[in-house]
């Protein structure tokens, strides 16, 4: 018994140390039947809610990538982080890349968090693919060779936008009240609105930063009465959105809203009754392709909501970089750079397929702005607003909406 | 004009603020713990008028959700709370702190991280007009029950025998238990009150803020602010840096720098602390010398 028991150790202690003597190829002989895939997202803060559909997209990008046979034979595995701020979001991404041997990292949503990631990306030669940062900065002064982004920049969601407000001409000569969250994102979303709304003839009536904290709306929304604008502005983000809309409800003010960062949740939050004006989108739940109703169909069965935008971003990141892999028979990051640069085509549940842009990354694809249903028409508390056709329509070129190179230059290394 | 409008805004703003901190200060004066989970009992009792408002509507839910919260808090105040009223303030500071984000993360995992759609019921919609002056009814009538709040409580406190045991209790608590009174159902009462304001201030700000798992920790800053401002234990003190702290955000707006109006009221605590430190109408409370 004794004997048993010691040599039982000893076989214990010889493969121990066999493992660690051959640490590495074995580390190397499981990653053969895995791909991992590094998943940084902010999971709690201002952004946790978008972050919670960008999680349960992804999850259920990967089970149907398994459960069709994973990528050439090989399963992926997902390993998820909360983000949190700049600072965690590229610890936690070298510790993915380093230590895990993430073959890449796809998500986030604060610019600023992106930005970190990318220096990380950058630094180690990962492909990462950002799913919701918007900011023009991220794709101009802080590009990067190994940094796409399936999120539209800022620039596509004014230009989108634009265009239905030019249509309805809410421009030329008119005067706009804008909100503008005072961080990083606000700030980046205000100047490139700037543009737009100054080269089409339209000017201020006012223009304020607001507070992210700030929850309480009521005086700027006095001020907006007091200015009568022809149209108020929202460069603001998240639960601001929600805050602002219900309030200026509550006020009764009757001048048209529009606004130039959005996201489906917010909307929803903000509710029936409450919603208005017109937005840009990336995506929505009420697109009418094949696709799009399968993932939406899939994604409400899962998890008894449909997905919002942030579930579309970070489920496609995931599926085209399954399918670059697949393409290229590579989980090499540089190789996956070249097959992307070289305008590799995927299908995003559009009506056209999209691709990323060699000079900046960033992924060429339509957008939609939707308007606020009356309350008399809607029939659920998810399907509030109507959509515009795709963006650029069918006989243009994609990029029309994005930036020019004078508009933002990116230099790549 | 817009000024006399920013700065009556500034005045019924300084309503929502008052909600909260009085139960904040209540509690602090009575067991000194400082409630840093006082926000997340704002959160649940925005949540339950949620849940309750489903099927009981507005009224049903402003009813039984603050009642609901008070229930709560008197279960945390017997199984936590009282195990720490006499031990260091830091470690009452760490458990509530921690319970702040049980309790954010208890909401996220029930109802989901993204916020749930509330609104004002239409019967309170609409506005209200004096002049050139418009304001929302709903927010009337928030300020209403932030001065019935006041007056019953300083009711209570003031004018029943339960406010005087609460009030010697504040003094010398000691001295209140060698006079043969158990402050302990006194405790309970006030966790009852203090965390069911918290609850009702849930309610009545749900259908014009947003409903999210952090909704607390947006507003438990804000509401300490104007309890040190106000000084600690005194009730007129938290009433009034209420309306101060109303007024001063009011005013920075209305001058132009919205953006800075957050600010305006640290700044205004930073001047309190400096010039005042017991807070404007702060008394001396011996233990705490």
């Amino acid at each position: 018994m004794n004997e048993s028991i010691d040599t039982r150790r000893r076989t214990l202690l010889a493969g121990a140390s066999a493992a660690a003597a051959i640490g590495v190829p074995v580390l190397s002989r499981a990653q053969a039947d895995i791909i991992r895939i590094g998943h940084l997202t902010p999971r709690t803060g201002f952004l946790g809610p978008l972050g919670e559909f960008a999680v349960q997209a992804a999850d259920m990008a990967v089970a149907e990538i398994n459960a069709a046979g994973g990528v050439s034979g090989r399963k992926i595995e997902l390993l998820k982080e909360d983000s949190v701020n700049p600072q965690t979001a590229s610890t936690k991404a070298e510790r993915m890349i380093e230590r895990d041997k993430v073959a890449c990292i796809i998500g986030e949503i604060s610019s600023a968090s992106g930005l970190t990631i990318s220096q990380v990306a950058e630094r180690t030669r990962t492909l990462f693919i950002n799913t919701g940062c918007n900011s023009d900065e991220l794709r101009g002064k802080g590009c990067k060779k190994y940094m796409f982004h399936i999120e539209s920049q800022n620039s596509m969601y004014v230009k989108t936008c634009g265009r239905s407000l030019l249509a309805q001409g809410l421009v030329k000569g008119k005067k706009w009240f804008s909100l503008t969250a005072d961080y990083a994102f606000g700030h980046d979303l205000l100047r490139v609105a700037k543009r737009f709304m100054s080269a089409n003839g339209g000017d201020f009536a006012a223009d304020k930063l607001v507070p992210t904290d700030a929850t309480d709306f009521s005086p700027l929304l006095l001020e907006i009465r007091n200015a009568k604008p022809d149209l108020v502005i929202s460069n603001l983000a998240g639960n601001q959105i929600t805050n602002f809309l219900k309030q200026y409800s509550e006020f009764g003010l009757s001048f048209p809203v529009a606004g130039f960062g959005f996201d489906t949740a917010v909307a929803w939050a903000a509710g029936r009754g409450n919603f208005m004006g017109t937005w840009p989108l990336v995506w929505h739940h009420l697109i009418d392709t094949p696709d799009s109703k399968r993932f939406v169909a899939e994604f409400s069965k899962r998890y008894s909501r449909p997905p919002e935008n942030q579930a579309w971003g970070d489920y496609n990141a995931i599926k085209l970089t399954a399918q670059a892999m697949g393409e290229t028979k590579s989980t090499d990051s540089t190789t996956l750079v070249e097959h992307f640069e070289k305008g590799a085509k995927f299908g995003l549940m559009k009506t056209r397929e999209g691709y990323f842009r060699k000079s900046d990354h960033q992924m060429m694809h339509e957008m939609y702005t939707v308007q606020a249903l009356p309350v008399a028409e809607i029939k659920n508390n998810y399907d509030i607003f109507r959509s515009s056709p795709p963006v650029p329509g069918p006989n243009e070129s994609l990029d029309v909406i994005a930036t020019t190179a004078e508009e933002n230059e990116c230099k790549m290394a | 004009m817009l000024l006399v409008q920013h700065l009556l805004n500034g005045l019924l703003a300084g309503a929502y603020y008052l909600l909260i901190a009085l139960g904040l200060s209540l509690i602090f004066s009575l067991g000194g713990i400082v409630n840093l989970a006082h926000g997340a009992f704002y959160a649940i009792g925005a949540y339950l008028a949620v849940s309750i408002g489903a099927s009981l509507g507005f009224s049903g839910a402003a009813l039984l959700s603050p009642l609901l919260v008070g229930v709560l808090g008197v279960v945390i105040e017997r199984l936590l709370f009282r195990r720490f009223y006499k031990a260091d303030p830091t470690l009452s500071l760490l458990l509530t702190f921690g319970l702040a984000m049980v309790a954010e993360q208890a909401l996220r995992m029930t109802f989901g991280a993204p916020p749930l759609s509330w609104s004002i019921p239409p019967g309170l919609r609409g506005q209200v007009f004096i002049g050139d002056f418009v304001y929302p009814r709903y927010r009337l009538l928030i300020l209403s029950v932030a001065v019935a709040c006041v007056a019953a409580l300083w009711f209570l406190l003031q004018r029943t025998p339960f406010g005087r045991v609460v009030r010697a209790g504040v003094q010398n608590p000691d001295m209140v238990g060698a006079l043969g009174i158990s402050l302990e159902p006194y405790m309970a009462a006030i966790a009852f009150l203090g965390i069911g304001l918290a609850g009702l201030a849930g309610v009545m700000l749900a259908p014009i803020f947003t409903v999210h798992p952090a909704m607390g920790a947006e507003i438990i800053t804000s509401a300490f602010v104007v309890v040190v401002i106000g000084g600690l234990g005194s009730f007129w003190g938290v009433v009034l840096a209420a309306v101060v702290v109303g007024l001063a955000k009011g005013l920075v707006t209305a001058v132009g720098y919205p953006q800075y109006s957050e600010a305006a009221i640290y700044l205004l605590m930073l001047l309190v602390l400096l010039l005042r430190p017991r807070g404007l109408f702060g008394e001396r409370i011996q233990r705490f010398e």
